[in-house]
């Protein structure tokens, strides 16, 4: 491959190294996921003021909200990897865009409600790669069909993000804003991108579980392998 | 009415803000469990496989490989 790709990332992408190099980051990401999230649900539900027009319910938000956006986010890394795996034929870039589809998944389902056609016209694109995905007798050949439906799906990335303005529906405009001021309160803020923070470690942590046992099914002839399930425990 | 029966109650809120917040760990908990399950799966079919490799070489050692 061309030479602008650094070493490290060429050795990442070899399954024996990302397995252990997964293995070693999984319990770390896990941890971090978890002691932000329980940061994030005490500033959310205790410390955070009522909302002075939703009253306690806009509580939700500390989770509907970073579900919605990590519905985005793990879509948007299953269309680069699909498209990795596509034009260079990488297993790893497979394994990576087949495994975030159920988690990508969900978190989407239950941010759908009926006024999001869009997350569910997104939901339905990760169930159509999966079931893709399990259609086929060859996985290769099964996350190639499904990678480019992955790709394809990408366009509806962008509606999810603006439908809100778009679309005049009971759902609120947009609130916060990376490039400018956000139009919320500082106290409900910080929990709510605490918990943003939490739901990335945690999509880190469940890939990298999912990644590995991957690899270890579809590498299950080769030697590092082998070497593996005798020295492993059931963890 | 104590801290905890407020808290709890959610300003009225409970029967929406709570069912939330249980779907959201549920879902999540079951994104967790189904990957071990599947690796319990993967592991012991590979242990098994390789088990039924070396007994079938202890039964027939394989041929000593050809002295060019």
């Amino acid at each position: 491959m061309s030479d602008w790709i650094p070493l490290w990332l060429h050795k990442l992408g070899s399954p024996p190294t990302f397995y252990r190099f997964a293995g070693t980051l999984q319990p770390w990401a896990l941890t971090l996921a978890l002691l932000l999230g329980a940061i994030a649900l005490y500033g959310g539900l205790l410390l955070a003021p009522a909302d002075y027009q939703q009253g306690d319910a806009y509580r939700i938000i500390f989770i509907h909200v970073p579900s919605a956006w990590m519905s985005m986010f793990i879509y948007a890394v299953m269309g680069v990897a699909s498209f990795v795996a596509l034009v260079w034929r990488i297993k790893l870039a497979e394994v990576v865009a087949m495994e975030s589809a159920p988690i990508g998944a969900a978190f989407t389902w239950w941010t759908w409600d009926a006024r999001l056609t869009s997350e569910l016209v997104l939901l339905f694109l990760y169930l159509g790669v999966i079931g893709l995905y399990h259609a086929f007798e060859d996985r290769r050949q099964g996350a190639r069909a499904a990678g480019f439906l992955a790709i394809i799906g990408v366009i509806n990335v962008p509606i999810v993000h603006f439908s809100v303005n778009w679309w005049n529906t009971l759902h609120q405009g947009s609130t916060v804003n990376v490039f400018g001021q956000s139009k919320m309160a500082w106290d409900m803020l910080w929990p709510l991108l605490t918990m943003t923070l939490a739901t990335k470690f945690y999509y880190a942590a469940s890939l990298f579980r999912r990644a590995r046992t991957d690899l270890l099914d579809m590498e299950g002839g080769k030697d590092w392998v082998r070497k593996t399930a005798e020295d492993e425990a059931d963890r | 009415m104590s801290a905890l029966q407020h808290f709890l109650a959610m300003g009225g809120y409970a029967a929406y803000v709570w069912p939330a917040y249980a779907v959201f760990f549920i879902v999540l908990i079951a994104d967790s469990l189904a990957p071990a399950r599947r690796r319990r799966r993967v592991l012991r079919e590979l242990r098994a496989r390789l088990a039924r490799q070396s007994a079938r070489q202890q039964r027939q050692p394989p041929p000593a490989t050809p002295s060019a």
